[in-house]
Protein backbone atom coordinates (compact mmCIF):
# COMPACT_ATOMS: atom_id res chain seq x y z
CA UNK A 1 0.00 0.00 0.00
CA UNK A 2 2.49 2.10 0.95
CA UNK A 3 4.69 1.74 -2.28
CA UNK A 4 1.43 2.74 -4.10
CA UNK A 5 1.30 5.48 -2.21
CA UNK A 6 4.75 6.91 -2.90
CA UNK A 7 4.45 5.87 -6.39
CA UNK A 8 1.53 8.11 -6.71
CA UNK A 9 3.37 11.13 -5.00
CA UNK A 10 6.27 10.74 -7.21
CA UNK A 11 3.60 11.13 -10.02
CA UNK A 12 2.62 14.02 -8.69
CA UNK A 13 5.59 15.73 -8.26
CA UNK A 14 7.25 14.75 -11.42
CA UNK A 15 4.64 14.85 -13.99
CA UNK A 16 1.86 16.81 -12.16
CA UNK A 17 -0.61 14.39 -12.86
CA UNK A 18 -2.14 14.85 -8.84
CA UNK A 19 -4.38 11.70 -7.77
CA UNK A 20 -4.46 13.01 -4.33
CA UNK A 21 -6.80 10.15 -2.73
CA UNK A 22 -4.10 7.56 -3.77
CA UNK A 23 -2.27 8.86 -1.09
CA UNK A 24 -3.51 11.74 1.09
CA UNK A 25 -5.59 10.16 3.90
CA UNK A 26 -7.86 12.68 4.16
CA UNK A 27 -8.75 12.83 0.63
CA UNK A 28 -9.12 9.30 0.53
CA UNK A 29 -11.23 9.41 3.52
CA UNK A 30 -13.49 12.06 1.57
CA UNK A 31 -13.67 9.75 -1.33
CA UNK A 32 -13.90 6.16 0.26
CA UNK A 33 -17.38 8.49 2.27
CA UNK A 34 -18.68 9.55 -0.58
CA UNK A 35 -18.26 5.83 -2.71
CA UNK A 36 -20.18 3.83 0.29
CA UNK A 37 -22.64 6.82 0.19
CA UNK A 38 -23.30 5.92 -3.52
CA UNK A 39 -23.17 2.54 -3.51
CA UNK A 40 -25.48 2.54 0.06
CA UNK A 41 -28.12 5.42 -1.92
CA UNK A 42 -28.07 3.12 -4.93
CA UNK A 43 -28.87 -0.32 -3.08
CA UNK A 44 -31.83 1.30 -1.26
CA UNK A 45 -33.04 2.97 -3.91
CA UNK A 46 -32.76 -0.47 -6.35
CA UNK A 47 -34.99 -2.34 -3.31
CA UNK A 48 -37.75 0.74 -2.92
CA UNK A 49 -37.72 1.38 -7.17
CA UNK A 50 -38.39 -2.03 -7.46
CA UNK A 51 -41.27 -2.53 -4.41
CA UNK A 52 -43.07 0.44 -6.33
CA UNK A 53 -42.74 -0.95 -9.48
CA UNK A 54 -44.21 -3.91 -8.62
CA UNK A 55 -47.10 -2.39 -6.39
CA UNK A 56 -47.74 0.39 -9.30
CA UNK A 57 -48.44 -2.83 -12.04
CA UNK A 58 -50.19 -4.51 -9.58
CA UNK A 59 -52.51 -1.45 -8.95
CA UNK A 60 -52.22 -0.74 -12.61
CA UNK A 61 -54.22 -4.20 -13.51
CA UNK A 62 -56.89 -2.95 -10.58
CA UNK A 63 -60.62 -3.00 -11.40
CA UNK A 64 -61.23 0.89 -10.42
CA UNK A 65 -60.55 3.04 -13.56
CA UNK A 66 -59.83 5.35 -10.30
CA UNK A 67 -56.90 3.77 -9.14
CA UNK A 68 -55.86 2.92 -13.28
CA UNK A 69 -55.84 6.48 -13.47
CA UNK A 70 -53.72 7.55 -10.34
CA UNK A 71 -51.36 5.13 -11.53
CA UNK A 72 -51.05 6.24 -15.33
CA UNK A 73 -50.59 10.07 -13.53
CA UNK A 74 -47.96 9.13 -11.68
CA UNK A 75 -46.29 7.24 -14.16
CA UNK A 76 -46.71 10.30 -16.40
CA UNK A 77 -45.72 12.68 -13.90
CA UNK A 78 -42.50 11.06 -13.52
CA UNK A 79 -41.98 10.22 -16.60
CA UNK A 80 -42.38 12.98 -18.26
CA UNK A 81 -40.14 15.24 -15.58
CA UNK A 82 -36.32 15.40 -15.63
CA UNK A 83 -34.98 13.85 -12.43
CA UNK A 84 -33.02 16.75 -11.42
CA UNK A 85 -36.30 19.37 -11.28
CA UNK A 86 -38.36 15.92 -9.33
CA UNK A 87 -35.13 16.28 -6.84
CA UNK A 88 -35.13 19.95 -6.07
CA UNK A 89 -38.98 20.17 -6.23
CA UNK A 90 -38.80 17.79 -2.92
CA UNK A 91 -36.21 19.07 -1.55
CA UNK A 92 -37.30 22.86 -1.64
CA UNK A 93 -40.90 22.89 -2.63
CA UNK A 94 -42.28 19.76 -0.59
CA UNK A 95 -39.45 19.89 2.53
CA UNK A 96 -40.66 23.51 2.77
CA UNK A 97 -44.59 22.65 3.19
CA UNK A 98 -43.94 19.88 6.04
CA UNK A 99 -43.36 20.25 9.67
CA UNK A 100 -40.03 20.93 10.92
CA UNK A 101 -39.16 18.61 14.20
CA UNK A 102 -36.48 18.69 17.19
CA UNK A 103 -33.52 16.64 17.10
CA UNK A 104 -32.05 14.87 19.63
CA UNK A 105 -29.84 17.95 20.22
CA UNK A 106 -32.65 20.08 20.97
CA UNK A 107 -32.55 21.58 17.28
CA UNK A 108 -35.36 22.57 14.67
CA UNK A 109 -34.29 20.27 11.79
CA UNK A 110 -36.37 18.94 8.33
CA UNK A 111 -38.92 16.34 8.83
CA UNK A 112 -37.11 14.73 5.89
CA UNK A 113 -33.23 15.38 5.23
CA UNK A 114 -31.56 15.76 2.19
CA UNK A 115 -30.31 12.23 1.92
CA UNK A 116 -34.11 10.85 2.78
CA UNK A 117 -35.06 12.89 -0.09
CA UNK A 118 -32.65 11.98 -2.78
CA UNK A 119 -34.12 8.10 -1.71
CA UNK A 120 -37.75 9.05 -2.06
CA UNK A 121 -37.01 11.21 -5.27
CA UNK A 122 -34.89 8.55 -6.85
CA UNK A 123 -36.72 5.72 -6.10
CA UNK A 124 -40.37 7.10 -7.38
CA UNK A 125 -38.48 8.35 -10.54
CA UNK A 126 -37.11 4.74 -11.31
CA UNK A 127 -40.33 3.31 -10.18
CA UNK A 128 -42.42 4.77 -12.52
CA UNK A 129 -40.27 3.17 -15.30
CA UNK A 130 -40.16 0.18 -13.52
CA UNK A 131 -44.07 -0.11 -13.15
CA UNK A 132 -43.82 0.30 -16.79
CA UNK A 133 -41.08 -2.46 -16.97
CA UNK A 134 -43.25 -4.70 -14.92
CA UNK A 135 -46.29 -4.38 -16.86
CA UNK A 136 -44.54 -5.32 -20.37
CA UNK A 137 -43.51 -8.03 -18.39
CA UNK A 138 -47.33 -8.99 -16.84
CA UNK A 139 -48.54 -8.66 -20.30
CA UNK A 140 -46.64 -10.98 -22.32
CA UNK A 141 -47.67 -13.98 -19.48
CA UNK A 142 -49.99 -16.12 -21.89
CA UNK A 143 -53.73 -15.25 -20.42
CA UNK A 144 -54.16 -19.30 -21.03
CA UNK A 145 -51.65 -20.22 -17.99
CA UNK A 146 -53.24 -17.17 -16.33
CA UNK A 147 -57.03 -19.16 -17.07
CA UNK A 148 -55.22 -22.43 -15.88
CA UNK A 149 -54.76 -20.97 -12.62
CA UNK A 150 -57.65 -19.41 -12.18
CA UNK A 151 -59.39 -22.68 -12.85
CA UNK A 152 -57.46 -24.66 -10.49
CA UNK A 153 -58.51 -22.28 -7.81
CA UNK A 154 -56.37 -19.44 -7.51
CA UNK A 155 -57.28 -16.24 -6.52
CA UNK A 156 -56.14 -13.02 -8.33
CA UNK A 157 -53.50 -12.76 -5.61
CA UNK A 158 -52.32 -15.98 -5.39
CA UNK A 159 -52.29 -16.24 -9.68
CA UNK A 160 -50.32 -12.82 -9.51
CA UNK A 161 -47.98 -14.06 -6.46
CA UNK A 162 -47.17 -17.82 -7.89
CA UNK A 163 -47.38 -17.64 -11.67
CA UNK A 164 -47.87 -14.07 -13.09
CA UNK A 165 -44.86 -12.72 -11.21
CA UNK A 166 -42.52 -14.89 -11.71
CA UNK A 167 -43.09 -15.43 -15.13
CA UNK A 168 -42.87 -11.43 -16.02
CA UNK A 169 -39.94 -11.30 -13.56
CA UNK A 170 -37.61 -13.23 -16.04
CA UNK A 171 -39.51 -11.68 -19.15
CA UNK A 172 -38.55 -8.27 -17.98
CA UNK A 173 -35.22 -8.51 -16.36
CA UNK A 174 -32.93 -7.08 -18.93
CA UNK A 175 -35.30 -3.77 -19.08
CA UNK A 176 -35.23 -3.87 -15.68
CA UNK A 177 -31.35 -4.35 -15.42
CA UNK A 178 -31.32 -1.05 -17.96
CA UNK A 179 -33.25 1.19 -15.86
CA UNK A 180 -31.47 0.14 -12.89
CA UNK A 181 -28.13 1.13 -14.17
CA UNK A 182 -29.97 4.36 -14.83
CA UNK A 183 -31.03 4.66 -11.52
CA UNK A 184 -27.11 4.07 -9.94
CA UNK A 185 -25.72 6.63 -12.47
CA UNK A 186 -28.79 9.15 -11.17
CA UNK A 187 -27.65 8.81 -7.77
CA UNK A 188 -25.16 11.65 -9.06
CA UNK A 189 -27.61 14.24 -8.75
CA UNK A 190 -27.58 14.16 -5.34
CA UNK A 191 -24.72 16.44 -5.23
CA UNK A 192 -27.31 19.57 -6.01
CA UNK A 193 -28.43 19.46 -2.63
CA UNK A 194 -25.88 18.23 -0.88
CA UNK A 195 -25.90 14.67 -0.66
CA UNK A 196 -22.06 13.77 -0.15
CA UNK A 197 -22.10 10.98 -2.79
CA UNK A 198 -19.54 10.17 -4.76
CA UNK A 199 -19.76 13.36 -7.14
CA UNK A 200 -19.99 15.38 -4.34
CA UNK A 201 -16.67 14.00 -2.68
CA UNK A 202 -14.88 14.25 -5.96
CA UNK A 203 -15.76 17.86 -6.35
CA UNK A 204 -14.58 18.53 -2.74
CA UNK A 205 -11.23 17.45 -3.46
CA UNK A 206 -10.76 19.19 -7.18
CA UNK A 207 -12.15 22.29 -5.56
CA UNK A 208 -9.24 21.82 -2.64
CA UNK A 209 -6.61 20.11 -4.64
CA UNK A 210 -7.52 21.71 -8.20
CA UNK A 211 -7.12 18.13 -9.84
CA UNK A 212 -9.86 18.35 -11.56
CA UNK A 213 -9.09 16.42 -14.73
CA UNK A 214 -7.42 13.90 -12.63
CA UNK A 215 -10.36 13.19 -10.66
CA UNK A 216 -13.06 13.29 -13.21
CA UNK A 217 -10.96 10.49 -15.03
CA UNK A 218 -11.06 8.59 -11.39
CA UNK A 219 -14.71 9.19 -11.02
CA UNK A 220 -15.60 7.64 -14.44
CA UNK A 221 -13.44 4.71 -13.46
CA UNK A 222 -15.37 4.27 -10.18
CA UNK A 223 -18.87 4.77 -12.32
CA UNK A 224 -18.10 2.35 -14.88
CA UNK A 225 -16.91 -0.34 -12.11
CA UNK A 226 -20.16 0.27 -9.85
CA UNK A 227 -22.36 -0.42 -13.35
CA UNK A 228 -20.24 -3.08 -14.34
CA UNK A 229 -20.45 -4.78 -10.69
CA UNK A 230 -24.32 -4.44 -11.19
CA UNK A 231 -24.80 -5.52 -14.61
CA UNK A 232 -22.44 -9.10 -13.38
CA UNK A 233 -25.44 -9.15 -10.32
CA UNK A 234 -28.63 -8.57 -12.79
CA UNK A 235 -26.82 -11.25 -15.70
CA UNK A 236 -26.28 -13.42 -12.45
CA UNK A 237 -29.68 -13.86 -11.54
CA UNK A 238 -30.97 -13.79 -15.22
CA UNK A 239 -28.94 -16.85 -15.51
CA UNK A 240 -29.89 -18.40 -12.00
CA UNK A 241 -33.82 -17.59 -13.00
CA UNK A 242 -33.59 -19.31 -16.82
CA UNK A 243 -35.98 -22.27 -17.25
CA UNK A 244 -34.18 -25.11 -18.57
CA UNK A 245 -36.48 -25.21 -22.07
CA UNK A 246 -38.19 -22.07 -21.91
CA UNK A 247 -37.68 -18.68 -23.96
CA UNK A 248 -38.61 -15.63 -21.99
CA UNK B 1 -68.25 -48.45 -21.42
CA UNK B 2 -70.50 -50.33 -18.96
CA UNK B 3 -70.34 -49.47 -15.48
CA UNK B 4 -72.93 -47.95 -13.09
CA UNK B 5 -74.50 -44.29 -13.72
CA UNK B 6 -75.23 -42.88 -10.24
CA UNK B 7 -76.84 -39.53 -10.12
CA UNK B 8 -76.84 -36.18 -11.81
CA UNK B 9 -73.71 -34.81 -11.50
CA UNK B 10 -73.72 -31.77 -14.15
CA UNK B 11 -76.92 -30.46 -14.59
CA UNK B 12 -77.48 -27.83 -17.11
CA UNK B 13 -80.96 -26.09 -18.08
CA UNK B 14 -81.59 -23.98 -21.22
CA UNK B 15 -78.58 -21.56 -21.05
CA UNK B 16 -77.63 -19.28 -23.28
CA UNK B 17 -74.33 -16.96 -23.94
CA UNK B 18 -74.04 -14.19 -25.99
CA UNK B 19 -71.15 -11.93 -26.73
CA UNK B 20 -72.99 -8.56 -27.80
CA UNK B 21 -75.24 -9.42 -30.58
CA UNK B 22 -73.85 -13.16 -31.35
CA UNK B 23 -75.58 -15.97 -29.74
CA UNK B 24 -73.04 -18.43 -28.79
CA UNK B 25 -74.90 -21.00 -27.17
CA UNK B 26 -78.67 -20.82 -27.21
CA UNK B 27 -81.32 -23.56 -25.23
CA UNK B 28 -78.56 -26.01 -24.46
CA UNK B 29 -80.10 -28.27 -21.75
CA UNK B 30 -77.41 -31.78 -21.11
CA UNK B 31 -77.42 -34.01 -17.17
CA UNK B 32 -74.42 -35.55 -16.59
CA UNK B 33 -74.58 -38.68 -14.02
CA UNK B 34 -71.69 -39.40 -11.72
CA UNK B 35 -69.17 -41.76 -13.21
CA UNK B 36 -70.61 -40.87 -16.96
CA UNK B 37 -68.46 -39.94 -20.38
CA UNK B 38 -69.92 -37.69 -22.62
CA UNK B 39 -68.86 -36.47 -25.64
CA UNK B 40 -69.80 -33.24 -27.11
CA UNK B 41 -68.37 -33.21 -30.92
CA UNK B 42 -69.46 -30.65 -33.89
CA UNK B 43 -67.75 -27.83 -36.08
CA UNK B 44 -65.27 -25.55 -35.07
CA UNK B 45 -67.19 -22.66 -33.77
CA UNK B 46 -70.34 -24.45 -32.62
CA UNK B 47 -69.63 -23.30 -28.97
CA UNK B 48 -68.51 -26.34 -27.62
CA UNK B 49 -65.53 -25.09 -25.71
CA UNK B 50 -67.67 -22.12 -24.28
CA UNK B 51 -70.32 -24.85 -23.18
CA UNK B 52 -67.50 -26.78 -21.29
CA UNK B 53 -65.50 -23.25 -19.83
CA UNK B 54 -68.92 -22.11 -18.66
CA UNK B 55 -69.57 -25.15 -17.06
CA UNK B 56 -66.39 -23.98 -14.55
CA UNK B 57 -67.28 -20.63 -14.81
CA UNK B 58 -64.80 -19.52 -16.82
CA UNK B 59 -66.73 -18.27 -19.14
CA UNK B 60 -70.10 -16.64 -17.71
CA UNK B 61 -73.11 -17.72 -19.36
CA UNK B 62 -76.53 -14.82 -20.15
CA UNK B 63 -79.26 -17.15 -18.90
CA UNK B 64 -80.50 -20.30 -18.06
CA UNK B 65 -78.58 -22.41 -14.75
CA UNK B 66 -76.22 -24.73 -14.83
CA UNK B 67 -75.75 -27.06 -11.54
CA UNK B 68 -73.06 -28.91 -10.46
CA UNK B 69 -73.05 -30.94 -7.72
CA UNK B 70 -75.51 -28.53 -6.13
CA UNK B 71 -73.36 -25.80 -6.99
CA UNK B 72 -75.20 -23.32 -9.09
CA UNK B 73 -72.88 -21.58 -11.59
CA UNK B 74 -74.93 -18.88 -12.95
CA UNK B 75 -74.64 -16.80 -9.67
CA UNK B 76 -73.17 -13.44 -8.93
CA UNK B 77 -72.45 -14.83 -5.52
CA UNK B 78 -70.58 -17.98 -6.81
CA UNK B 79 -67.99 -19.60 -4.32
CA UNK B 80 -65.50 -20.06 -7.26
CA UNK B 81 -63.29 -22.26 -5.18
CA UNK B 82 -65.50 -24.25 -4.15
CA UNK B 83 -66.75 -24.97 -7.37
CA UNK B 84 -62.95 -25.41 -8.78
CA UNK B 85 -62.11 -27.82 -6.04
CA UNK B 86 -64.78 -29.97 -8.20
CA UNK B 87 -64.35 -29.34 -11.82
CA UNK B 88 -60.90 -30.14 -13.10
CA UNK B 89 -60.19 -28.80 -16.34
CA UNK B 90 -57.38 -29.49 -19.27
CA UNK B 91 -56.89 -27.34 -21.89
CA UNK B 92 -55.72 -27.83 -25.69
CA UNK B 93 -52.59 -25.87 -25.24
CA UNK B 94 -51.89 -28.00 -22.06
CA UNK B 95 -51.38 -24.37 -20.49
CA UNK B 96 -48.81 -25.59 -17.74
CA UNK B 97 -46.71 -23.55 -15.34
CA UNK B 98 -43.66 -22.99 -17.29
CA UNK B 99 -41.34 -21.88 -14.42
CA UNK B 100 -42.20 -25.15 -11.80
CA UNK B 101 -41.11 -29.06 -12.83
CA UNK B 102 -43.41 -31.40 -13.57
CA UNK B 103 -43.94 -32.47 -9.91
CA UNK B 104 -44.85 -29.13 -9.01
CA UNK B 105 -47.02 -28.44 -11.67
CA UNK B 106 -49.27 -31.07 -9.82
CA UNK B 107 -48.53 -30.00 -6.21
CA UNK B 108 -48.92 -26.36 -6.57
CA UNK B 109 -52.53 -25.94 -6.50
CA UNK B 110 -53.29 -27.92 -3.41
CA UNK B 111 -50.19 -26.39 -1.59
CA UNK B 112 -51.54 -22.78 -2.58
CA UNK B 113 -55.06 -23.37 -2.80
CA UNK B 114 -56.30 -26.05 -0.09
CA UNK B 115 -53.05 -25.42 1.99
CA UNK B 116 -52.76 -29.03 2.32
CA UNK B 117 -49.15 -30.66 4.28
CA UNK B 118 -46.37 -30.46 1.65
CA UNK B 119 -45.61 -33.87 3.05
CA UNK B 120 -49.21 -35.74 1.83
CA UNK B 121 -49.28 -33.14 -1.44
CA UNK B 122 -46.07 -34.51 -2.82
CA UNK B 123 -46.57 -38.39 -1.88
CA UNK B 124 -50.27 -37.86 -3.85
CA UNK B 125 -48.59 -35.56 -6.71
CA UNK B 126 -45.89 -38.53 -7.40
CA UNK B 127 -48.93 -41.47 -7.23
CA UNK B 128 -50.73 -39.15 -10.36
CA UNK B 129 -47.77 -38.91 -12.05
CA UNK B 130 -46.90 -42.43 -11.93
CA UNK B 131 -50.86 -42.88 -12.85
CA UNK B 132 -50.25 -40.78 -16.40
CA UNK B 133 -46.38 -42.65 -16.66
CA UNK B 134 -44.52 -39.92 -16.03
CA UNK B 135 -42.29 -40.74 -12.45
CA UNK B 136 -39.13 -40.46 -14.75
CA UNK B 137 -40.03 -36.73 -15.47
CA UNK B 138 -41.10 -35.67 -12.18
CA UNK B 139 -38.14 -32.91 -12.20
CA UNK B 140 -38.23 -31.85 -15.79
CA UNK B 141 -39.66 -28.83 -17.22
CA UNK B 142 -42.36 -28.29 -18.90
CA UNK B 143 -40.43 -26.91 -21.99
CA UNK B 144 -38.72 -29.92 -22.16
CA UNK B 145 -41.51 -32.45 -22.27
CA UNK B 146 -43.17 -33.28 -25.50
CA UNK B 147 -47.02 -31.80 -26.28
CA UNK B 148 -47.95 -35.29 -24.78
CA UNK B 149 -46.12 -35.05 -22.43
CA UNK B 150 -47.35 -31.74 -20.90
CA UNK B 151 -50.99 -32.70 -21.46
CA UNK B 152 -50.33 -35.81 -19.12
CA UNK B 153 -48.83 -33.73 -16.56
CA UNK B 154 -52.04 -30.65 -16.95
CA UNK B 155 -53.95 -34.38 -16.50
CA UNK B 156 -52.54 -34.81 -13.12
CA UNK B 157 -52.55 -31.64 -11.93
CA UNK B 158 -56.52 -31.01 -12.60
CA UNK B 159 -56.48 -34.95 -10.57
CA UNK B 160 -54.41 -33.81 -7.53
CA UNK B 161 -57.10 -31.45 -6.46
CA UNK B 162 -59.87 -34.14 -6.35
CA UNK B 163 -62.37 -33.16 -8.65
CA UNK B 164 -65.28 -34.53 -9.12
CA UNK B 165 -66.00 -33.91 -12.62
CA UNK B 166 -63.07 -33.73 -15.69
CA UNK B 167 -63.16 -31.28 -18.60
CA UNK B 168 -61.85 -31.95 -21.50
CA UNK B 169 -61.46 -29.20 -23.97
CA UNK B 170 -59.88 -30.62 -27.14
CA UNK B 171 -57.13 -31.70 -25.17
CA UNK B 172 -55.49 -33.90 -28.41
CA UNK B 173 -56.38 -31.33 -31.37
CA UNK B 174 -52.27 -30.27 -30.75
CA UNK B 175 -50.85 -33.42 -30.84
CA UNK B 176 -49.40 -35.50 -33.12
CA UNK B 177 -50.88 -39.22 -34.18
CA UNK B 178 -47.84 -40.75 -31.41
CA UNK B 179 -48.39 -38.28 -28.47
CA UNK B 180 -52.27 -38.53 -29.03
CA UNK B 181 -52.22 -41.74 -28.03
CA UNK B 182 -50.46 -41.44 -24.41
CA UNK B 183 -53.25 -38.80 -23.40
CA UNK B 184 -56.13 -40.79 -25.12
CA UNK B 185 -54.80 -43.88 -22.71
CA UNK B 186 -55.17 -41.85 -19.76
CA UNK B 187 -58.31 -40.11 -20.41
CA UNK B 188 -59.41 -43.92 -21.20
CA UNK B 189 -58.23 -45.08 -17.61
CA UNK B 190 -59.88 -42.52 -15.90
CA UNK B 191 -63.47 -42.89 -17.62
CA UNK B 192 -62.78 -46.62 -16.67
CA UNK B 193 -62.28 -45.88 -13.65
CA UNK B 194 -65.43 -44.26 -13.11
CA UNK B 195 -64.73 -40.70 -13.23
CA UNK B 196 -67.00 -38.31 -14.10
CA UNK B 197 -65.69 -36.74 -17.77
CA UNK B 198 -66.97 -33.61 -20.69
CA UNK B 199 -64.62 -34.20 -23.42
CA UNK B 200 -65.09 -31.79 -26.52
CA UNK B 201 -63.15 -33.76 -29.09
CA UNK B 202 -62.39 -34.09 -32.83
CA UNK B 203 -61.78 -37.74 -32.12
CA UNK B 204 -64.56 -39.40 -33.34
CA UNK B 205 -63.06 -42.68 -32.93
CA UNK B 206 -62.18 -42.51 -29.19
CA UNK B 207 -65.56 -40.78 -28.50
CA UNK B 208 -67.34 -44.37 -30.00
CA UNK B 209 -65.01 -45.85 -27.56
CA UNK B 210 -65.08 -44.00 -24.48
CA UNK B 211 -68.26 -42.36 -24.08
CA UNK B 212 -71.62 -43.28 -22.56
CA UNK B 213 -73.54 -40.36 -24.68
CA UNK B 214 -72.93 -38.21 -27.75
CA UNK B 215 -73.57 -34.82 -28.23
CA UNK B 216 -73.78 -32.99 -31.22
CA UNK B 217 -73.69 -29.01 -31.46
CA UNK B 218 -74.10 -26.91 -33.97
CA UNK B 219 -74.52 -22.82 -34.59
CA UNK B 220 -74.76 -22.87 -30.32
CA UNK B 221 -77.02 -25.49 -30.21
CA UNK B 222 -77.55 -29.22 -29.43
CA UNK B 223 -79.10 -30.83 -32.75
CA UNK B 224 -78.99 -34.18 -31.41
CA UNK B 225 -77.86 -36.63 -29.02
CA UNK B 226 -77.75 -40.48 -28.21
CA UNK B 227 -75.25 -43.58 -27.01
CA UNK B 228 -72.45 -44.05 -28.99
CA UNK B 229 -73.80 -46.86 -30.82
CA UNK B 230 -77.17 -45.49 -31.98
CA UNK B 231 -75.58 -42.07 -32.68
CA UNK B 232 -73.12 -43.04 -34.98
CA UNK B 233 -74.97 -45.51 -37.05
CA UNK B 234 -78.23 -43.38 -37.37
CA UNK B 235 -77.98 -39.88 -36.69
CA UNK B 236 -81.57 -38.41 -37.42
CA UNK B 237 -80.43 -35.54 -38.46
CA UNK B 238 -79.20 -34.39 -41.88
CA UNK B 239 -76.88 -31.63 -40.53
CA UNK B 240 -75.29 -34.26 -38.25
CA UNK B 241 -74.94 -36.77 -41.41
CA UNK B 242 -73.19 -34.10 -42.99
CA UNK B 243 -70.57 -33.74 -40.30
CA UNK B 244 -70.07 -37.17 -39.43
CA UNK B 245 -69.73 -37.85 -43.61
CA UNK B 246 -67.01 -35.56 -43.65
CA UNK B 247 -65.08 -36.43 -40.52
CA UNK B 248 -65.86 -40.34 -40.38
Amino acid sequence: MQAIADWFKWLANAHGINVSIAYDAFDRTRFLTGLSTTVWLSVVCIVLSIFVGLVGAWFQGARSPLVRACVAAFVQFFRNTPPLVQLAFFYFAVSAALPMVTDPFGQKVPLVNNVGWAIISFSLFAGAFNIEIFRSGIEAVPSATTEAAEALGYTRVQSYVYVVLPLAFRICLPALGNNLVNLVKTTTLAYAIGVPELLYAAAQVWSEVLNVREMMVVLLITYIVIVAVLVGVMQRWERMLRIPGYNA
Amino acid sequence: MTHELGEPVVVIDRIEKRFGALVVLKDISLTVRRGECVCIIGPSGSGKSTLLRAINALVPVSKGSIKVDGIEVNDPDLDKLALRRKVGIVFQQYNLFPHRTALENVMMAPLHVLKQQKADVEERAKRLLAKVRLSEKQDTYPGELSGGQQQRVAIARSLAMSPTVMLFDEVTAALDPETKKEVLFAIRELAAEGMTCILVTHEMGFAAEVADHIYFTDGGMIVEHGPPGEFFKNARHERTRAFLDQVL
